[in-house]
């Protein structure tokens, strides 16, 4: 479905996929926010799930991103403010926050700011700070392709993935390689690579928000993936000593772990949300 | 696989979409001859059954030992996955099936193999999908034939056997800029003498039966999707862009971005159509593929030193393969096969039929038969074969001539290859005496 906010008097259309299933009133609010140069379909396996297992899924497409309109986050911050204000149009009163990466930060940061709307944080594959080496910042504004390569083949941990989203055959450095291209091509005027790196590397309010998620003892779960060599674990330490009451599960796998392990990642995110 | 850039060819030949079995510890890929796969639950079940987790159900539908060759397939290609198929054939019918309905049109190259014209020709017809046939390097053909049904631009990489060599930048952006995509068949050139993904292709196709197995003892498809085109931004596609009752009421493009033709390709089209690979055959081919880059330069190798023979022999009129620089695709060739144009040719013997028949018999390390891409050398007259129910003016239009004959030049030393040819063509000499 596609929702039309409207925000200083520009309007934006926010496409969000729902796992194949029509809204049921009653059922709690799963969000599922992604990545920089990804879109929803990051999530399919774990989103289509959720949404016939009880659950009113929302897997958005970050504004400029694939199917959504309006420009794209140029902060976290900013990000943030788009989910409450997207939340808030279809009524939605309080929600699991489940982010990826990027999606991550976006989610940490907007529990943040409405803890007590917040149900469960899920912090998929997150890293704080979330630096970005220059070389590769200057690339993916310069010759985007060339680091989509780059990216790409730090996302992976295997040759040999199980089957995954498309199903068994899904090979999935071609897959994640054609989604950023897509993403990339699909708007126009602003380089989501870019802005959505930078946003990544100027993000300076983790401590501060865990902070509040900690005080508000808002349910929280690292899922963290072994092989992750974007965000490894150990760049998560920051974070996790501020919130002596997350659980963090670590599935076996690289950055993109809701393709390459979505079986765990899937177990890792149901489970937390049924606590 | 820690890294700066993607593993090279011959790494992913024989790593891609295999590890170790973490059951048995086995290091070469297993072979599942298992039709079904037990459920860990009924909700196991279910979920698998609405494609909310990923794994196999049913052998039609996928298979372990399969997935690893869809995998490998694909890494070569650099696609996003792939199908594997009874046949090549099967690989081209359902990637028509899955993006056409009655009423659907295709622009195809008229040098095609023989199958292939039959099915577009003649079998597709009688189930309302029309195709014009446009000679491959005429873009200005490809063009005129478009109509507003029209939904997919199809053409072989290299033509068989006149071997024009496809101007896939060229006849791809043409296709996109009608909202159509450009399936190649690439069957007589493996990805380690071409990508079509990377030069605009959007589905690529091959027979496996050639050189993806190379030796000559299995039959089989793939079909691989390079993620690339956008289903979604045409108007032709509403089998993937609108909801699909016969699946959930799915909208793939919602689905995956990315991925939606493969999701029905196999969600209908191994479901319904059914023609799906054996495991046994995927591990056949499996086997192929991890010598493949091998196997292909010394194709290479021996292709050139046999079209050199030929084409300085009296007894031969023509010899057609683009590493000539008579032939009309060698500047296409460099361009897009810097590596060979691949080692399936033909040539014509000066003289009558008669004589090429006395070539073809009297051949002993070339084997005479209806193959190609195998490691062992083969011949073949296509005019009564491959191309039979062609007529004179379709033969023609493909390149070939009542005296052609078709070359597959495979593994053996090139002197013995040699010496055989020469023997042959001293046959049909005496024969015309």
């Amino acid at each position: 479905m596609k929702v039309t906010l409207t925000t200083n008097g520009q309007t934006q259309d926010t496409f969000i996929y729902t796992g194949g299933k029509a809204w049921v009133d009653g059922q709690p609010t799963a969000v599922m926010i992604h990545g920089v140069l990804n879109d929803h379909s990051v999530w399919i396996l774990q989103s289509r799930y959720l949404a016939h297992h009880g659950y009113n899924v929302l897997a958005l497409d970050l504004p400029g991103h694939g199917q959504s309109t309006g420009a794209p986050p140029a902060t976290v911050a900013a990000a943030a403010a788009h989910i409450w204000a997207l939340l808030d149009v279809l009524k939605i009163e309080k929600a699991a926050l489940i982010g990826h990466s990027f999606g991550a930060l976006i989610a940490l940061q907007a529990a943040a700011e409405r803890p007590a709307a917040c149900t469960h944080l899920g912090l998929v594959g997150i890293a704080y700070p979330m630096r970005v080496s220059p070389v590769l910042l200057e690339l993916s504004q310069s010759d985007p392709l060339k680091a989509i390569d780059m990216v790409n083949t730090f996302s992976h941990s295997t040759l040999a993935p199980p089957p995954s989203a498309l199903g068994p055959g899904t090979w999935l450095y071609g897959a994640s390689r054609a989604l950023m291209r897509r993403i990339l091509r699909s708007n126009r005027t602003d380089n989501v690579f870019h802005i959505g790196f930078n946003a990544c590397n100027q993000y300076a309010g983790g401590e501060a928000a865990m902070g509040v998620v900690t005080q508000h003892a808002v349910k929280t779960r690292f899922v963290l993936a072994d092989g992750d060599q974007m965000t490894p674990p150990k760049a998560t330490k920051s974070l996790t000593s501020l919130a002596p009451h997350a659980t963090t599960a670590m599935v076996h796998g690289g950055h993109q772990l809701m393709l390459e392990a979505p079986e765990e990642t899937l177990r890792a995110i149901a489970d937390f949300l049924t606590v | 696989m820690p890294g700066y850039s993607d593993p090279g060819f011959d790494t992913l030949s024989l790593h891609a979409g295999a590890a170790p079995d973490p059951t048995t510890g086995a290091r070469a890929v297993p072979i599942h001859l298992s039709t079904s796969f037990v459920f860990e639950s009924a909700e196991h079940a279910a979920s698998l059954f609405n494609l909310e987790r990923a794994g196999h159900v049913y052998s039609r539908i996928s298979n372990p030992t399969n997935a690893v060759l869809e995998q490998r397939v694909s890494a070569l290609e650099g696609g996003i996955g792939a199908l594997t198929t009874a046949s090549g054939q099967a690989a081209l019918h359902l990637a028509i099936a899955t993006l056409m309905d009655a009423g659907s049109h295709i622009v195809a190259s008229s040098a095609l193999y023989g199958g292939s014209h039959n099915l577009l020709h003649y079998t597709l017809s009688r189930f309302g999908i029309e195709t014009t046939f446009v000679h491959p390097g005429d873009v200005d053909a490809w063009r005129a034939a478009v109509r507003p049904n029209t939904k997919l631009f199809f053409g072989e990489t290299v033509g068989n056997p006149g071997m024009d060599v496809l101007d896939i930048p060229t006849i791809s952006a043409l296709a996109h800029d009608n909202d159509v995509p450009l399936m190649v068949d690439a069957t007589l050139t493996p990805p380690w003498l071409m990508k079509p993904l990377d030069h605009g292709a959007d589905l690529v196709m091959h027979s496996a039966t050639k050189f993806l197995s190379g030796h000559g003892t299995v039959i089989g498809g793939v079909l691989v999707d390079g993620g690339t085109f956008d289903w979604a931004a045409s108007p032709k596609f509403d089998n993937l862009s609108a909801a699909y009752h016969g699946f959930h009421d799915m909208v793939f493009t919602e689905e995956s971005t990315v991925g939606a033709f493969l999701l029905r390709a196999r969600r209908e089209g191994l479901r319904d159509f059914g023609a799906c690979m054996s495991p046994h055959s995927a591990w056949l081919i499996l086997q192929g593929i991890e010598t493949l880059g091998l196997r292909m330069q010394r194709h290479m190798q021996n292709t050139e030193a046999v079209v050199a023979f030929l084409a300085t022999h009296p007894m031969v009129e023509r010899v057609g393969h683009p590493i000539l620089e008579s032939h009309p695709s060698h500047a296409m060739a460099k361009k897009l096969l810097p590596r060979g144009a691949g080692s399936v040719f033909s040539f014509d013997i000066k003289g009558s039929r008669e004589q090429g028949q006395a070539f073809v018999e009297t051949l002993k390390v070339f084997s005479h038969l209806a193959n190609v891409g195998d490691c062992r050398s083969l011949v073949i007259q296509p005019a009564s074969t491959t191309h039979f129910r062609m007529d004179a003016a379709a033969l023609k239009q493909a390149g070939i001539s009542p005296g052609t004959i078709r070359l597959s030049i495979g593994l053996e030393d090139a002197d013995d290859l040699i010496d055989d040819l020469k023997r042959a063509l001293r046959a049909a000499e005496k024969v015309g005496a």
